[in-house]
């Protein structure tokens, strides 16, 4: 099956999915990456440069944020290009943890490549900036 | 010390080969929540195409972190790690990473802009598999603060 490229306008959802994250995550990834910032997984580290607490990488909520998008396009297109401004922290509580979400809509429909645009929330904000992915539909 | 004007266009030497190996991939897929077969299953992977496990689009940062160990670690670069935050991050893929690539990165620092007490570095790294074909180029832009901010 291929994603016809008509059936898509822009502002259409095509992707959307909850992320609970709890410290746990955080270590995880922090193994799994290599990134051992203390201010992933010691509040007093995090709060002597200034955060309110623990906060997730960067990088994890940029990697979680591409995985509607990676569903969606199946085995059906491919990533040209992903990118993001860090714009707010998500501070990862450690007993209710997080929870961040993830809306992805078509935001500009080309020739060769679609871009779609992620609105990536927590706490009632958006911590992404200008998170867009490029792909190409096949 | 202010970072140093002098990194901009700055190429730094490749990095060691980087060997993907498909439980890193496993692993880094379950540590951002991927849930695609093509992460984890050779055979979905082989069937699709690919000679193995496919990499989450943001596995590129594991192979990328060395490059940017070498910028921060620049004698006369004057980035500050602690006064450091990430600002942007951006992925250009020329394909996927796939278990077994051997991959090296070289880092060039692309612009350097001074506002307001801070200092924006943008250092891209090219990543290329063992043919020396590009695979990936990493762009971080780092945000550093001043002495007095």
């Amino acid at each position: 099956m291929s994603l016809d490229k008509l059936d898509l306008r822009v502002g259409d959802v095509v992707a959307e999915r909850t992320f609970h994250l709890t410290r746990d995550s955080l270590v995880r990834y922090a193994g799994a990456s290599g990134d051992f910032n203390s201010i992933h997984y010691r509040d007093d580290v995090a709060e002597s440069v200034g955060l309110p607490g623990v906060i997730a990488h960067g990088m994890l909520t940029m990697g979680l944020a591409v995985q509607p998008v990676v569903d969606w396009l199946d085995n059906r297109g491919i990533i040209l290009g992903y990118g993001v401004r860090f714009t707010r922290p998500v501070v990862v509580d450690p007993a209710d943890g997080a929870t961040v979400t993830v809306v992805a809509k078509v935001g500009a429909l080309g020739e060769d490549e679609t871009r779609v645009d992620l609105t990536v929330t927590f706490d009632d904000a958006t911590v992404l900036g200008k998170a867009q992915v490029r792909v190409s539909l096949t | 010390m202010p970072v140093n004007p002098d990194l901009q266009g700055r190429v730094f030497p490749p990095t060691a080969p980087y060997l993907v190996g498909r439980e890193k991939v496993r692993e880094f897929a379950r540590a951002v929540f991927a849930t695609s077969p093509l992460n984890f299953d050779p055979a979905a992977a082989q069937e699709a195409g690919y000679d193995d496990v496919v990499a989450p689009p943001t596995f590129p940062v594991v192979v990328q972190e060395a490059t940017l160990a070498q910028l921060l670690a620049e004698p006369d670069g004057g980035i500050d790690f602690s006064r450091v935050v990430h600002g942007e991050q951006a992925f250009s893929y020329s394909r996927p990473i796939v278990a077994g690539d051997e991959l090296t990165a070289t880092l060039t620092v692309t612009n350097i802009f001074d506002r307001a007490g801070i200092s924006m570095v943008t250092a891209e790294s090219t990543i290329v598999d063992a043919s020396g074909a590009h695979v990936v180029t990493a762009t971080s832009t780092l945000v550093v603060r001043g002495d007095d901010s």
